[in-house]
């Protein structure tokens, strides 16, 4: 990613996300889930899909840390990935790509 | 390997992991010319008992190998002269002094430098790291002058570095971490509470959750600023708030490295020119640093085994850890701090130890676990971590090796004298609550409440009363209680009595109040279902909808391919034509697969997320309500046809099923919930399968608790017999109730019971005898929740604000998710197999 040039897409209004939740939208054609830790005015995006049945769901998982590691857990069988490193918590070697995320003038954009 | 004569090997750096590398190579073969280039300008010396240093160990005592050691082995040592350039096609390195070696294999041994944050002041006179020997000769020359020290970072290096101060004899000596714990790589907030409390009493004084905003003085540090607006005094400052690896080299020569730092490594070692290796902390193998030695040792034993011609592969190292800090022991080994676990925890205040063991969630492995204070056990609980020994039914006697002996004094509560009033509404000492909880082995808050009275006043007292009687417990051999998860060190129960004091209605609410860090997926859930069972406010409304399973969250079961299931409750498997039709209607409108349930009702299935509002909408307008299919609530009370029709039934099975359902129907509890009522001993509802059964005899009805089929099927056990209904609904709200406030969380009715200290006969007590004097209370509790009891799907469909999360796209809520698919089966739909490849 680092040799790419990013560019940024409008996503949601800030309201579409909720607070310490996730909400998934669709840009270029591809699933992006984005999420909200009010309580530490963070945001992050991941893809949508969790690699390990290929659902697309993790927008709909319980967001939260380990060890202070910010994290989402998948709603079909808990799988948890970091949402900084984009790396499975669990043992397995499942990986999430991760996005930029910033926040202006009440507007979301991601950085694909 | 194809070359004649011998090979040249080059080592960049001589610290601990360079200096084993040469030995374990020259160890197997003499065959190597063997070349070390080390920065400092002593020889490889011990860096992990620097702080020695300060206790009157001299460098030579630190040192690993007396410099004739490398002279009798053959190694050219270049000393206080770094390697500065690579030369990749010609295979040679030039130091700092201009020395060109040519090599055929490159060694990257540079370790790692102390990660200094970049606060304001920071190169002020009086500000050190703490890495090296010269560093330490450094601080120890410039302490002479200094009476105030503190080191930033409660680390593991960081209470190394106070140590070092506390030897050199500061009047005083202060901590500074970031983080709201100390180590917190290796243990978790109750473990680092009690290391926290046994280092004070040796002389440190520690700031925890303290982030320095600047270093102030004039040329030299005076003073820092915490960006909480406070301060501290100090005149001389050690930074020890991590490492950073020693990649420049790396970087310069074009090899690969890691976006946070370390060279790219695979599991031979090998960085990205393959006759270039590194090893040790400036090495990034499986993507991290492995910053310990152990693991550094492992791989110069990889890289000199396999230069001389063996195959080994550094494999993901074990980081468990044992070491003693400033006296006091500390452990973390497998995985320390893994949720998907139960945990077993022993925490004595007074003699400063605590122990956690994180059991596998069905109880038969150890993962990991954290020791302070007291590490005996450590090899033993490693080994039976690494070794994946099943645990014997008790497995915390594998960390309580060493209980016993005298009666321990304790602290808080339990040193107060018998005489202290405890409870003033009803005038209770101590030495009462000591007696009943000690001699009359009374171990619960109720029990207590019971026969002394304390705490039935304004309730003030009931935490010190439950410290008491867990005070009462460890001073009798042991205490253990399984926490919630990292984010609350509290069980369910205590959690639910808290929240119930302080009136919490939300999740955000508790987990300030109790918790820390973010939450996660194991207490989020476990949050709501107390505030549910409590307050039973609609669970979507006032920012809870984020902290509910994703089920609840969205009143629907998730299913394969990201479709949901929808399931009215149809109470007692009783149903009209005129529903059924309905039912058949909207499924065929949305598309939908359609099963009888195993609980007589109707599941249909493969909604998307955005029609299930719309589905709804029609299910209530035709009379339908939510089926709670989704929660852990009530789900179902199968009947039998009873005496209405059955020609064998002796009561009106159906009549009271629906009642029975209808009465409990929303009620969120610790685990699903499922009932049965059956016309007569026939038992066609199998009502001994459920958590609560009833089956018709001459005389009333004869009530069962505690089934369950699933997995590990259990019968439900006879609580009162021959009972007419309205006792029976009264023991049934009782029982469910004293259920929903003490069971572990997704602990089903049998399980619960298992674990209950008297087991049937106690539950019996409680409910059938009232022993605990708490059957009115239960009573009137489980009739508030009856009476907030409305339909959460019918809020859902009628409040906008709520309706509009139902949507896949938010930023496209009219799409629907594009990789939905179906497949068609038997004339129905069927999801697509998430199995399928590609």
């Amino acid at each position: 990613m680092s040799n790419k040039m990013l560019t940024w897409h409008p996503a949601c209004s800030v309201e579409d996300v909720p607070a310490d939740g996730g909400a998934c939208a669709l840009i270029e054609g591809e699933q992006i889930a984005i999420y909200y830790f009010a309580r530490r005015n963070q945001w992050y995006a991941t893809q949508n899909e969790c690699p390990h049945k290929r659902q697309m769901a993790l927008s709909r998982g319980m967001i939260g840390s380990k060890s202070g590691e910010p994290k989402v857990a998948c709603p079909f069988h808990k799988k948890t990935f970091s949402l900084e490193s984009g790396l499975c918590l669990g043992d397995e070697a499942y990986t999430i790509r991760t996005y930029p995320v910033k926040v202006e003038e009440g507007t979301v954009w991601i950085g694909l | 390997m194809e070359m004649t004569g011998r090979t040249r090997v080059v080592v960049v750096g001589n610290g601990m992991v360079g200096y084993k590398f040469c030995e374990k190579l020259l160890a197997r073969s003499a065959a190597f010319d063997v070349t070390v280039f080390g920065e400092e300008p002593r020889p490889a010396y011990d860096r992990v008992h620097l702080s020695s240093f300060f206790e009157g160990k001299s460098a030579d005592d630190l040192s690993m190998a007396p410099l004739s050691w490398y002279a009798e082995n053959g190694i050219t040592l270049y000393l206080s002269d770094p390697v500065v350039d690579i030369d990749r096609e010609a295979k040679t390195v030039r130091s700092h002094h201009g020395v060109v070696v040519p090599y055929d294999y490159l060694v990257l041994a540079t370790g790692s430098g102390a990660f200094v944050p970049a606060i304001p002041g920071v190169e002020k006179e009086g500000v050190f790291v703490y890495r090296t020997l010269e560093d330490l000769n450094l601080i120890r020359y410039y302490a002479r002058g200094a009476r105030k020290g503190a080191v930033i970072g409660g680390g593991l290096l960081g209470l190394e570095a106070a140590k070092a101060l506390l030897d050199l004899g500061l009047e005083e000596t202060h901590v500074i971490e970031f983080a709201p714990r100390l180590m917190p790589r290796q243990i978790d907030q109750a473990g680092s509470d009690i290391l926290k409390h046994k280092l004070e009493s040796l002389g440190l004084q520690i700031h925890l959750s303290k982030n320095t905003q600047e270093i102030a003085g004039d040329d030299a540090i005076r003073r820092m600023d915490f960006v909480d607006g406070s301060h501290l005094d100090v005149d001389l400052l050690v930074i020890s708030a991590g490492i950073k690896p020693r990649d420049e080299i790396a970087k310069l020569s074009g090899l690969e490295v890691g976006s946070r730092g370390g060279i790219v490594v695979n599991d031979r070692l090998q960085t990205s020119d393959r006759s270039i290796f590194a090893i040790g902390e400036c090495a990034l193998a499986h993507h991290m640093i492995y910053g310990l030695v152990a693991p550094g040792y492992e791989m110069a034993e990889v890289v000199a085994a396999n230069l001389c011609g063996g195959d080994k592969t550094f494999l993901p190292f074990d980081m468990s850890t044992k070491l003693k800090l400033i006296g006091v022991d500390v452990a973390s080994f497998g995985d320390p701090f893994t949720n998907d676990c139960r945990t077993i925890i022993y925490e004595d205040t007074a003699k400063g130890v605590y122990k956690r063991m994180n059991v596998s969630t069905d109880g038969r492995h150890l993962l990991g676990g954290i020791l302070v204070g007291d590490a005996d056990q450590y090899n033993m609980l490693l080994q039976t971590v690494k070794n994946l020994t099943v645990l014997p039914p008790d497995p915390e006697d594998l960390m309580l090796g060493s209980r016993g002996g005298s009666a321990d004094t304790g602290t808080g509560v339990m040193s107060l004298p018998d005489e202290a009033l405890i409870c003033s509404c009803e005038a209770v000492t101590k030495g009462a609550i000591c007696h009943e909880a000690g001699e009359n082995n009374i171990t619960t808050f109720e029990g207590i409440k019971k026969c002394t009275g304390a705490g039935s006043g304004c309730g003030g007292c009931v935490p010190m009363v439950k410290d008491i009687i867990q005070g009462v417990q460890k001073q009798k051999g042991m205490y253990v209680r399984n926490t919630v998860c990292e984010h609350f060190s509290y069980t369910r129960q205590e959690l639910f009595d808290l929240v119930k004091i302080r009136g919490i209605r939300t999740y955000d609410e508790a987990l300030s109040a109790y918790g820390e860090g973010d939450g996660c997926e194991v207490c989020k859930p476990v949050v709501s279902s107390i505030l549910a069972s409590l307050w039973n406010d609609m669970i979507l409304e006032k920012g809870n909808a984020v902290a509910q399973d994703s089920n609840d969250r969205f009143l629907a079961n998730i299913q394969r391919g990201g479709t949901y299931s929808v399931v009215p409750r149809i109470p007692g498997g009783e149903i009209t034509p005129e529903k059924l039709i309905v039912l058949g209607q909207v499924a065929q409108k949305y598309g939908l697969y359609t099963k009888i349930t195993g609980g007589q009702r109707i599941d249909l299935f493969g909604a998307h997320v955005s029609d299930l509002p719309v589905i709804w909408e029609e299910l209530i307008a035709a009379g339908f309500e939510s089926g709670h299919a989704y929660g852990k609530a009530l789900r179902t009370v199968k009947s039998c046809v009873g005496s209405t029709w059955c020609r064998f039934g002796l009561h009106d099975s159906v009549s009271f099923a629906i009642e029975i359902e209808d009465r409990y129907k929303g009620i969120r509890a610790p685990h699903k919930l499922k009932g049965g009522v059956s016309g007569c001993i026939r038992e066609c509802a199998e009502a001994q399968s459920k958590d609560f059964g009833v089956i018709a005899t001459e005389k009333g009805w004869n009530l069962y608790v505690c089934g369950n089929g699933g997995s590990k099927p259990k019968h439900a056990q006879l609580l009162a017999a021959d009972i007419d209904d309205r006792t029976l609904i009264r023991y049934l709200d009782r029982f469910l109730m004293f259920y929903i406030k003490t069971a572990d969380p997704l602990t089903r009715t049998a399980t619960w019971l298992d674990k209950m200290d008297g087991g049937m006969a106690y539950l019996k007590s409680v409910v059938v005898e009232d022993s605990l004097g708490i059957g009115a209370e239960l009573e009137a509790e489980m009739e508030q929740l009856i009476g907030q009891y409305k339909c959460e799907w019918k809020e859902v469909v009628e409040t906008p604000e709520l309706r509009k999360r139902f949507v896949h796209f938010v930023n496209a809520p009219e799409k629907k998710d594009p990789e939905v698919r179906f497949e068609s089966l038997r004339g129905q739909i069927k999801a697509e197999d998430w199995n399928r490849v590609g």
